[in-house]
């Protein structure tokens, strides 16, 4: 299934098509996921993979599109067709060579599982006192991980926003200022549906988020479900309504302080005498403290990813948005 | 599962992988070479988590009774990478942006041309 | 035992419209008719199959689960093709009429 998806994605030309297929393949890849007993990475590729990142790639491909001329197959010459894949099948043979050394799937004694993660697993219960291993792994044993993590998304969104957040005419507009983009308007039906709908996923979110320590889920899907929620609302009832609701300068401050949460809680652990993200010390006593440390530090990571997410949205559908009006203007 | 098939969860990622380095090396649109990108991250997502499985281990959520569970680590590190993999992905997206600004076009022969007519 | 049937019986009706559809989907001649067959798949397989596994578990928090999915599916599916089909509609896809091939 995998396989034939990205088959598809490599020899269908319609650029469209292939990205939706890329949703599926996402799609599939998550159930994949769930299969290997991951149920956290299923959720995020199910929110990521399915639904955020083909949105993007449309946008991409709806500024991107006009007078792109299908190449002339003719054109392509041997040498830039038979090379690449001779490359491929001696990379592929090299590497199915290299993994008869490797462990076989599912096999206990295999290297992984022998190291760090047995004393995980076993001592994560008394010394966190939550259910679920991955988010105390996540935000309290790989703290510094995590964080570092966090700092590349922020980082990717400064580089999305010093790329898209100017207009190239130099007009003096806003990005932000455009006509009306709620051509789904008349869609009655949608909009009612929407409305029920669209809650449920935001309380679905914060469901994720702070029953996380529980249950699969944590920051990182959680602020991921949050903007796909919002994400469907400017969709279907325009950016100017969701403009309304969060600013755009409300996600970067929303950003910010997402990150900030996260150092700040190092910064207080410091202060309080233990080391750098050292959550002991937050609490009256060691469990306690690691509690409140993954709380705060989880909350911080979902408001960050959440915010990034949603201007990374803005930010394409808004230039968008500009595009069609520029053209609309020329053609009157 | 002891013979040679008990490694086919590192041919399937190995065959995902070499279709995504074909799309990356082979597309001349790049739209479709960052698509390619992504495949090749999949593939990458799935042989960590394939690794951290094992045999009849359940999800790692700590539960009374449950001796055995899937390894953690490589979890978090994926799930982690796969919200950082779209963050990239934006950013490449937006690069692609401009240079159809700037260069008009989004096929890599196009803009090799109009850089060598410069 | 008798649960054990229905809940089989449901589910391989399920299986068998959901087969049915993607057969539609490849054969019918235009994009109305793909939809009907797409927008069938989504609602009565899954409502068939939920419907089944839920006759087969034990634990009522389970049916609940199932139940909220089903509501979902139920909720979605239908809006998702009327947009579809308005949408068609509005960009003037003509549906596929009496054997002629339309040209506009």
């Amino acid at each position: 299934m995998l396989l034939v998806t990205a088959l598809g994605a490599v020899f269908i030309r319609d650029l469209f098509a292939v990205i939706m297929l890329f949703g599926i393949y996402s799609l599939v890849s998550a159930g994949f996921f769930l299969d290997l007993s991951a149920p956290d990475v299923a959720l995020t590729e199910a929110a990521i993979g399915a639904g955020v990142a083909p949105l993007l790639m449309l946008a991409t491909l709806a500024l991107t599109r006009e007078k792109t001329t299908p190449q002339p197959r003719a054109k392509r010459s041997i040498h830039t067709s038979l090379l690449p894949i001779l490359v491929v099948t001696m990379t592929g043979a090299a590497l199915v060579y290299a993994t008869f050394d490797m462990p076989f799937i599912a096999d206990p004694a295999g290297p992984a599982h022998n190291h760090v993660a047995p004393r995980y697993l076993q001592a994560s219960g008394a010394e966190i006192g939550i259910p679920n291993v991955v988010t105390s792994v996540l935000a309290s044993y790989r703290g510094f991980d995590t964080l570092g993590e966090v700092f590349v998304i922020f980082t990717a969104e400064i580089g999305v926003l010093s790329l898209l957040g100017f207009l190239a005419d130099g007009s003096g507009r806003q990005y932000w200022q455009f006509e009306d983009t709620a051509n789904l308007r008349r869609h009655n039906i949608l909009h009612v549906v929407s409305k029920a709908l669209i809650p449920v996923i935001l309380i679905y979110a914060f469901y994720v988020q702070f029953h996380g320590d529980y249950s699969p889920g944590g920051g990182f899907q959680a602020g991921v479900l949050f903007a796909a929620g919002f994400i469907l609302y400017a969709m279907i009832f325009g950016l100017q309504a969701a403009y309304r609701v969060v600013s755009p300068t409300a996600l970067y401050w929303a950003m910010a302080i997402g990150v900030l949460l996260y150092g700040g809680t190092g910064v207080a652990s410091l202060l309080l005498g233990g080391n750098y993200l050292d959550y002991n010390v937050l609490g009256s006593d060691a469990v306690h403290g690691q509690h409140n440390g993954i709380l705060i530090v989880e909350l911080g990571v979902g408001i960050c990813v959440a915010a990034v997410m949603m201007s990374v949205f803005f930010k394409f559908s808004g230039r968008t948005a500009h595009f069609y009006d520029d053209r609309r203007e020329v053609r009157k | 599962m002891t013979t040679v098939l008990g490694l086919y969860n590192y041919w399937i990622v190995i065959a995902l992988m070499m279709i995504g380095f074909y799309v990356v090396i082979a597309a001349s649109n790049l739209i479709k070479k960052i698509i390619g990108l992504n495949i090749f991250q999949t593939s990458v997502f799935i042989l960590y988590i394939s690794i951290g499985m094992r045999e009849g281990g359940a999800a790692p959520i700590l539960k009374e009774g449950v001796e055995v569970y899937a390894n953690p680590l490589p979890h978090v590190l994926i799930l982690t990478a796969i919200v950082v993999g779209v963050a990239t992905t934006a950013l490449g997206l937006s690069l692609i942006v401009r240079i159809k600004e700037a260069y008009g076009s989004i096929e890599e022969d196009d803009i090799a041309e109009k850089d060598g007519s410069l | 035992m008798i649960l054990d049937i229905l809940s089989w019986l449901l589910i391989i009706a399920g299986g068998f419209v959901g087969v049915t559809g993607a057969i539609g989907l490849f054969r019918f001649p235009d994009f109305y008719t793909r939809m009907h067959a797409a927008s069938m798949t989504d609602t009565l397989t899954a409502g068939l199959i939920l419907v089944g596994l839920m006759l087969q578990c034990d634990s009522i928090l389970t049916v609940l689960k199932l139940a909220l999915i089903f509501f979902i599916m139920a909720y979605t599916g239908p809006t998702a093709a009327h947009v579809l089909a308005k949408t068609a509609r509005h960009v003037n896809l003509k549906p596929y009429l009496h054997g002629k091939e339309d040209a506009s």
